[in-house]
């Protein structure tokens, strides 16, 4: 699947800024880099949240930069697939 | 004039008798405007000073300077209500060898009168002073310069300091009357250009919050304190001032007008709101021991009924007049309470200190209903949790829990559950709050603490409650 840069979410408290690219030439896998107001205490669940939610979405190469402004679970899954399907130009939806 | 005791800093510092080791203190009531303990300290360093403890009634985020003076050795020990900003996140770190002692307002006080505090030289900033060091928090000449209203935290250190240094912005002519410093106990006075900036004592004029979720908090607390038993006509009250403490009393006085009740009195950080209901007729008087904002600072200066009180007056634990004693109902906020009703109001749920314990423990104890209004979750921190992080006001002392997914009643306080349930609110067990927050968030990676200690909070009675321990990255 071919991916794009796009971008999802605001820089707004309880949201979180995704932003999609491709993976590096080379490299394979997502790489998830993760900048939270609330790293310490749920860091590890938001990056497994938002490689879950790619990957569910077909997506397995990628680099993801995420910016978090402690948003909840919905928020992320949501933010991630509105940045998944710019990126990809497939519609999830329908 | 005679006797003057007008003089340079420098010089009221060698006259002071301060030596390495010894202890200086500082009031907090021009809050974020506050140019005093910046000043005090620079000239300290300058001239030489070591090891010295530094005992504030609060800090914020304008003292990021005392970082260097703590590197340098000049400040060494720290006592304080609260810390903010860098400096707090700074100490959170390990900056300090030794850990900051955190105090409420009223054990603050009381560790002075009793002498467990002692003070060896106060510097007080007053925005009016004559020669003599008669000074408060106002000034009547019309070069006033700075308004902080009430010097409520500082009368403790005036009275019991071994040296009193006065710092003005407004030097009056003789006698600067009526006073909250008295000259009886000043030795010296220094007149500078600021002593603080009165814009930044708050927002300054009254900022209703638009945010729904406050208007809903405040609308529960405010149906929590007319149907608790103690809405009542004489009743006194208390509030906080953030955005849903504020609104509180909006929705209060509605019902007030519609049931000719009035109160007889409201007492602590006095706001804008609070003063509006006083003009109106609705509270009798004001027992003011820090003035919130610019209205209430004006307040203070033109209404006899609008009372200063020091800290001691105000909050004391082992003074039984201390106002909080008469105190029928306060409301507060919470960075967190847990399933045992304990508050934490100074750590951040990242472990760094970013608050004050303020009057918190003092008014939860000694009122007669204390009311915690907190949202369940701020973004994703959870705000109802199963233990906090720092214990500030033991569960003991908190009789309600108003959140916006049910109000938890503490089980000592049967009485209140009660009578809230008859009223058709919503009474919920805090354990299923703790529970609600956690399905919604998931289960908190424990924070990275060291084995450091940085804080050490005591419950008004002089005993530790609890340490704070260095985060690490």
């Amino acid at each position: 699947m071919e991916i794009k840069n796009a971008v999802a979410g605001t820089l707004e408290s309880g949201d979180i800024l995704i932003q999609i690219g491709p993976a590096k030439p080379g490299d394979t896998g997502l790489a998830v880099d993760l900048e939270s107001s609330v790293a310490a205490q749920f860091g590890k669940q938001i990056k497994e949240l938002i490689a879950g939610t790619l990957k569910e979405l077909g997506i397995e190469n990628a680099v993801v930069k995420a910016t978090d402004k402690g948003a909840l679970d919905c928020t992320i899954r949501a933010r991630v697939t509105a940045a998944a399907v710019r990126s990809t130009g497939k519609d999830v939806w329908k | 004039m005679r006797n003057s005791k007008l003089t340079s800093l420098e010089e009221a510092i060698r006259k002071s008798g301060l030596r390495d080791g010894m202890t200086i203190s500082f009031h907090h009531h021009f809050r974020g405007g506050d140019k005093v303990v910046n000043m005090v300290v620079d000239c300290l360093a300058k001239m030489g000073f070591k090891d010295l403890h530094l005992a504030a009634s609060s800090l914020s985020d304008v003292h990021a300077p005392l970082i260097q003076h703590i590197k340098n050795g000049v400040i060494t020990k720290i006592s304080t209500s609260g810390l903010r900003g860098e400096l707090a996140n700074e100490i959170s770190h390990g900056l300090m060898k030794e850990p900051v002692i955190f105090r409420s307002h009223g054990g603050r006080g009381s560790a002075i009168a009793c002498g467990e505090l002692h003070i060896d030289v106060a510097f007080l900033g007053a925005s009016s002073s004559d020669e003599l060091g008669n000074a408060c928090g106002y000034s009547r000449s019309e070069n006033a310069k700075s308004i902080c209203g009430s010097l409520g935290y500082a009368l403790p250190d005036a009275r019991y300091a071994d040296h009193v240094v006065v710092i003005t912005d407004d030097l009056v002519s003789y006698p600067n009357v009526p006073k909250s410093i008295s000259a009886a106990d000043v030795e010296s006075v220094v007149v500078v250009d600021s002593v603080g900036d009165s814009s930044k004592i708050s927002a300054g004029a009254i900022r209703d919050s638009k945010n729904p979720r406050d208007i809903l908090l405040a609308k529960q607390a405010a149906k929590v304190v007319i149907n608790s038993g103690y809405f009542q006509d004489g009743f006194s009250i208390q509030t906080g001032t953030g955005g849903a403490s504020l609104a509180v009393v909006k929705y209060i006085r509605e019902s007030m007008l519609e049931k000719g009740i009035k109160a007889s009195f409201a007492l602590g950080g006095i706001t804008a709101h609070m003063v509006k209901l006083h003009e109106e007729g609705l509270i009798d008087r004001l027992i003011d021991v820090q003035s919130f904002d610019k209205v209430a600072a004006e307040s203070i200066k033109n209404d006899p009924f609008h009372q200063e009180v020091s800290a001691v007056e105000y909050a004391s634990g082992v003074h039984q007049g201390s106002a909080v004693h008469a105190l029928d109902i306060v409301i507060l906020s919470a960075l967190e309470v847990d399933v045992n009703f304990n508050v934490n109001v100074l750590v951040g749920s990242d472990g760094i200190i970013r608050g004050a314990i303020g009057g918190h423990q003092d008014t939860a104890a000694d009122s007669a209903l204390s009311i915690i209004v907190c949202p369940l979750l701020r973004g994703r921190i959870p705000c109802v949790v199963p233990k906090v992080t720092t214990l500030i006001t033991p569960g003991k002392s908190v009789d309600v829990v108003v959140t916006e997914y049910g109000i938890a009643v503490n089980p000592a306080r049967p009485e209140v559950a009660e009578k809230l349930r008859a009223a058709g609110l919503k009474v919920v067990d805090i354990n299923e709050l703790a529970a609600k927050a956690t399905s919604i968030i998931g289960t908190p990676d424990a924070l990275p603490f060291g084995d450091k200690v940085v804080g050490i909070v005591y419950n008004r009675d002089g005993k530790v409650l609890d340490e704070i321990h260095n985060i690490v990255e």
